[in-house]
């Protein structure tokens, strides 16, 4: 175990090492601004609340969260690297999820960079803060899902911008399973219980509901396992890839 | 001790590694030959742990490398073929990665990381991000990461690849030095650095074992083994010296009165030779008795295994 927090911060820092980090952040900070004040009405609507701010976050992240993970092992086939990082002594487990952390907590960064707003909406009225802290957790957790997602997309292309794509692909399936979209194509022959199961899946239902400020338990095992699954794929696509 | 049984490695198109079998003891250092293809790099992955065989084992000290692989791989210092790294890394970052990851802390990392940077002379450019760094330095940076350690078991893929001859010399002086109460096994196809460095070499070809030996006795399987090659002032006389007893052959080389006579397998022709030119009193320019050409004896070997 202690070599998962050795990985994790070589990749953290490798993050801040290239400028992508600081590109990343000020994209995600200015994005997030523009939609919350311009399409989602922020002062308008006339609340004291960040629904305008989280409700794009999870069409932010589907083009922003792929772009932290599209790196994590296309990266390392590329450069050969991943030779001499599986040949070191430390585990799969270890390498998978000391690479995601790091991506999650570079992702957590970002998202905590977004403070001012939470400044603005409190000078401005009386919100709920604890509404607000839930946002950005279930916020934060519906990145890591994202990530998990990428990560397992990196490991199975060599090439970056595949992997990017296909984490945009399937990352948007994930935040429309709950929609007609994607229900349609099932509706005409699976059972009603097939139904539910693919609309439970829905990113954008579950992230409703945290941000908010309603806490199910059920919805934080849904991330918490969703992160969980995609990253034994990652450490299973990387054992199948790692060579090729 | 690493011991090497029976291993097999296919792939979906062709088997990469067929069958190899064999050991290595501590205090050697063994040269991996083959042609490229040969399969030379599959077995130092499969014996790092990179890659599963599809049959057969590996074990390195005692560790299997497939139920004991961390165990296994805190023995071993491993420079991947073409010395991959973290190109935006700093030198410095990249060791003191690598030194945690072997589990080394504080000042003794800080220590370790110092010594092996000054072991391949890379303190000139320790801040340096890895990626603005000569193809010989980044060898350099391979190198020091994998005897950061001070592994018990070093395995190169091709160290010396890209080198200069200087810096060549330098990487085969410092395997020379690690060598001791060691495994050492380096893949080359270079083979003055077998005769240079390794006290054994063990060649495959097609993923077949085809030869094990110590440089030497594999020199001697050359038909240039014990030759005897002279250069005289005027013309020599073939006939008289493919008549000498143990002479297998006479060969013409491009060098004007040059001739290179040929020993039969086991024989010791030199003096031989020396009577005769005494006798017909030639003068003789040069005078070379060859120990074998291992270049040679490389060709006939890997081609046979090929056909």
């Amino acid at each position: 175990m202690k070599q998962l927090s050795v990985i994790f911060k070589r990749e953290l820092g490798s993050y801040f090492a290239t400028p992508l980090a600081y590109v990343f952040i000020v994209i995600f900070l200015v994005l997030s601004g523009v939609f919350t004040f311009y399409l989602g009405g922020f002062f308008e609507r006339n609340q004291a609340d960040l629904q305008p701010f989280f409700n794009f976050h999870p069409w932010l992240y589907l083009f922003l969260v792929p772009a932290i993970a599209m790196r994590l092992w296309a990266e390392e086939r590329k450069s050969g690297s991943i030779e001499l990082l599986m040949t070191l002594p430390i585990t799969r487990f270890e390498a998978v999820t000391g690479k995601f952390l790091a991506a999650w907590v570079f992702a957590g960064i970002a998202l905590l960079l977004t403070f001012p707003m939470i400044i603005t909406v409190n000078y401005l009225g009386q919100p709920d803060n604890g509404a607000i802290f839930t946002g950005y957790l279930g916020s934060w957790l519906m990145a890591g899902g994202f990530l998990a997602i990428g990560s397992c997309m990196s490991a199975l292309a060599k090439n970056q911008v595949i992997a990017f794509i296909l984490a945009v692909v399937v990352s948007f399936l994930f935040i429309v399973s709950g929609f007609p979209l994607v229900l349609d194509a099932f509706s005409a022959w699976a059972p009603q219980l097939v139904l539910d199961a693919i609309a439970s899946l829905s990113f954008l239902t579950r992230f409703e509901a945290i941000s908010k400020g309603v806490i199910d338990l059920r919805d934080l095992l849904y991330f918490v396992t969703l992160i969980a699954a995609w990253l034994a794929a990652t450490a299973v696509v990387v054992d199948l890839k790692k060579a090729d | 001790m690493i011991e090497i049984t029976n291993l097999t490695k296919r792939f979906a198109q062709h088997t990469a590694v067929d069958n190899l079998s064999f050991r290595v003891e501590r205090g050697e250092v063994l040269g991996f030959l083959g042609p490229n293809g040969a399969g030379k790099s599959t077995t130092m992955k499969m014996l790092t742990g990179f890659l599963a065989p599809t049959s057969g084992s590996a074990s390195v000290l005692g560790f299997d490398i497939q139920k004991q692989t961390l165990k296994a791989q805190q023995q071993i210092g491993y420079l991947p073929e073409g010395a991959p790294c973290y190109g935006d890394m700093t030198v410095r970052g990249f060791l003191e990665f690598i030194a945690e990851v072997r589990g080394f802390r504080g000042a003794e990392k800080r220590e370790k990381v110092l010594s092996a940077a000054a072991k391949v002379e890379l303190e000139a450019v320790l801040e340096q991000s890895i990626e603005t760094l000569s193809k010989g330095f980044k060898r350099r940076v391979g190198l020091a990461q994998a005897i950061l350690h001070d592994p018990q078991v070093l395995i190169l893929d091709e160290p010396t690849d890209g080198l200069d001859p200087n810096q060549k010399h330098q990487v085969r002086q410092l395997i020379q030095g690690l060598a001791k109460d060691k495994i050492v096994i380096i893949s080359t196809h270079i083979l003055e650095e077998v005769s240079a460095v390794c006290t054994r070499a063990v060649i495959i070809a097609g993923g077949k074992l085809v030869a094990d030996g110590t440089p030497f006795e594999l020199e001697s399987r050359s038909r240039y083994h014990q030759a005897v090659t002279l250069v005289g002032a005027d013309a020599l006389d073939e006939a008289a010296l493919a008549a000498l007893p143990g002479v297998a052959g006479v060969e013409r080389n491009e060098r004007e009165h040059s001739l290179t006579v040929l020993a039969q397998p086991g024989a010791v022709i030199f003096s031989a030779v020396n009577e005769l030119i005494r006798e017909r009193g030639w003068s003789i320019k040069e005078l070379d008795v060859e120990r074998g050409r291992l270049d040679e004896v490389f060709r006939t070997l890997t081609r046979g295994a090929a056909q």
